[in-house]
């Protein structure tokens, strides 16, 4: 039996649920030898301000059990560099481009949305209100009601193509802020971002980060960033991207089961960059096994039914 | 092109209580390995380590027909990883991706090659003197470590024809002191007109003390770094290297794309992390 494995998440039409995660991918071209990119779900590639970004000094990464934690400061070349120098690269390898967009402000925001709804060859946008490593911008909007609202409208206004605000972890009650997202006109909502976190070395007594702080990811977050989608699943009406340290195909289901239309993989690509084929071939062999025709089918399909355990013979 | 493959290991030989070399069935990795190039390990299974680590391409594994058939990492117990590789026995399997990274240049013949290696920073220099001797170019290798029973592969490189200028930390082998006490004497002895290349491998002083001093020499050195890496494809912009290029005083570029051999005169050494 032949399955469908396309998605289509509040506008953005997938041929498969799996995307590459922002920050952990580059800009896609750097993985064009190993992986065709037009069997990817979609690319997410990394955050954009308006400008080129330095980030911050290494040591930027370290590995943490089952996890790592990075701060790298949304190092980047600028949209419209990007535009320029990596769009029409991936147009040609036929990727489905989700681009991150960041603002220092809310004015900043919109302008690269706006450079970016000229481009040919986006077919999403990603709003970056959730980095946990910078001073002025991504969580400092998304751990307020309103910044999320202000940011999301104002990219709304600028941009046809589809708005997907990334939620960061780091708040009390994610699900209201899912909320905030859609009243402001979001197509849909990616979540969790990187938790804030930190390492210290006892011999030195330093942080193992420059940045002292970082944003932690991989299996250690999973089942958190599971049951955040849950919540908002629960209380929003809005096609979810789930991610969090996926690493099998098994996990990929636990997202889609409880709400998720598509997923990102991030760590996992780290660790191993042909994991692509791996995952979409177990979740191929789970919806057979299970008579699904579609992935689609599968979305949000947690049973919270109080389970019958009376044992009977018929 | 990058390949990944579930190497087996064909001989894991201690060379003491903390360094060993690790032999890995990789032909096709092996195959295609340039001096200065990287590949990035990690356990079969597991999440621990999560993330793969990288390491030098030490030697290249031949038949009998001279066919390469695989390649060794020099390994010393460090970490998690490097502990790891340190217990593996000949049957075992490790994850291994590459070859990745920018080479080492290959001078002219006429131009004298000095490799300058700190303790486990030994190890991208075993293929590159291979690659340099083939070219009948004139090589030495300044070692440095802490003591005489921790320099390694001596024999090798005398039988590839490399001169050999060791130091130790505690006196008990060549120079009493750094690398640099050999190094310095060379640089000094050497007719300045002679065109040299320098070579680095170490800790991250050591590769900086190198750099300026065959600098205050007008010899220009190539450093291979090793920054902590996070995949080693680009993707991440984890392994960054603060270099002056482009007009920039300090631009972040990534040591697996770019490196992890970079103009040493280039590095923004206090920014490295």
């Amino acid at each position: 039996m032949s399955v469908d494995l396309s998605v289509n998440v509040g506008g953005l039409r997938l041929s498969n649920p799996l995307i590459a995660a922002s920050g952990c991918f580059g800009y896609g071209v750097e993985y064009a030898d190993l992986v065709n990119l037009s069997t990817l779900g979609g690319v997410a590639v990394k955050g954009l301000f308006l400008d080129e970004r330095d980030g911050h000094p290494p040591t930027r990464i370290v590995e943490t059990p089952s996890g790592m934690l990075n701060a790298i400061g949304l190092q980047g070349i600028g949209v419209r560099r990007f535009v320029a120098e990596k769009l029409p690269a991936l147009r040609a390898h036929g990727a489905i481009v989700i681009v991150n967009i960041c603002g220092s402000t809310v004015d900043e925001y919109a302008e690269v949305a706006r450079v970016l709804d000229d481009a040919d060859g986006v077919a999403a946008l990603e709003v970056n209100i959730s980095c946990p490593n910078i001073k002025k911008g991504g969580m400092m909007f998304g751990c307020s009601l309103q910044g999320t609202h202000d940011v999301v409208a104002a990219v709304r206004r600028v941009t046809r193509l589809p708005v997907v605000p990334k939620l960061t972890p780091n708040v009390a009650d994610i699900a209201s802020f899912a909320s905030a997202a859609r009243d402001a006109g979001a197509d849909a909502v990616s979540l969790v971002n990187t938790f804030l976190a930190m390492v210290i070395d006892v011999e030195t007594r330093r942080p193992r980060l420059s940045n002292v702080v970082g944003g932690l990811s991989g299996p250690a977050i999973r089942p958190i960033a599971v049951r955040m989608v849950h919540e908002c699943r629960q209380a929003v009406d809005l096609p979810i991207i789930g991610m969090g340290g996926i690493m099998t195909a098994e996990d990929v289901l636990e997202f889609i089961i409880a709400g998720a239309t598509a997923v990102q993989v991030g760590t996992a690509n780290f660790v191993d960059p042909f994991i692509w084929d791996k995952l979409l071939s177990g979740i191929t062999d789970y919806l057979q096994c299970h008579g699904l025709a579609t992935v689609s089918d599968l979305v949000g399909t947690l049973d919270t039914t109080e389970r019958d355990t009376a044992w009977s013979s018929s | 092109m990058p390949v990944d493959v579930d190497a087996i290991v064909v001989s894991n030989t201690p060379l003491s209580s903390d360094y060993n070399v690790l032999a890995l069935a990789a032909p096709t990795i092996a195959s295609q390995a340039q001096p200065g190039q990287f590949v990035m390990i990690r356990p079969v299974a597991g999440d621990t380590p999560l993330l793969r680590r990288p390491f030098s391409v030490f030697e290249l594994l031949r038949d009998s027909a001279r066919r390469v058939t695989g390649l060794s990492l020099l390994n010393k117990q460090i970490g998690v990883t490097t502990r790891m590789l340190f217990g593996l026995k000949a049957g075992d399997r490790v994850r291994c991706l590459g070859p990745l990274g920018r080479p080492f240049s290959v001078p002219e013949p006429a131009e004298q090659a000095w490799m300058v290696a700190g303790g486990v920073g030994l190890a991208p220099f075993a293929t590159l003197a291979a690659a340099l001797r083939r070219r009948d170019i004139e090589t030495s290798l300044f070692y440095g470590g802490r003591t005489g029973s921790d320099l390694f592969h001596l024999d090798e490189f005398r039988q590839l024809g490399v001169s050999l200028a060791l130091a130790t930390d505690d006196g008990s082998r060549g120079d009493h002191g750094n690398v640099t006490v050999p190094l310095k004497r060379a640089l000094n002895e050497t007719d300045r007109t002679a065109p040299v290349r320098v070579y680095a491998c170490g800790p991250t002083p050591m590769m900086r003390a190198v750099t300026a001093l065959a600098a205050s020499y007008g010899r220009q050195t190539e450093v291979s770094l090793e920054q902590v890496m996070g995949c080693g494809l680009g993707g991440c912009y984890s392994c960054v290297v603060p270099v002056r290029r482009d007009g920039r005083p300090q631009n972040f570029v990534r040591s697996c794309l770019d490196g992890p051999v970079f103009d040493g005169s280039t590095v923004v050494w206090n920014l490295l992390g």
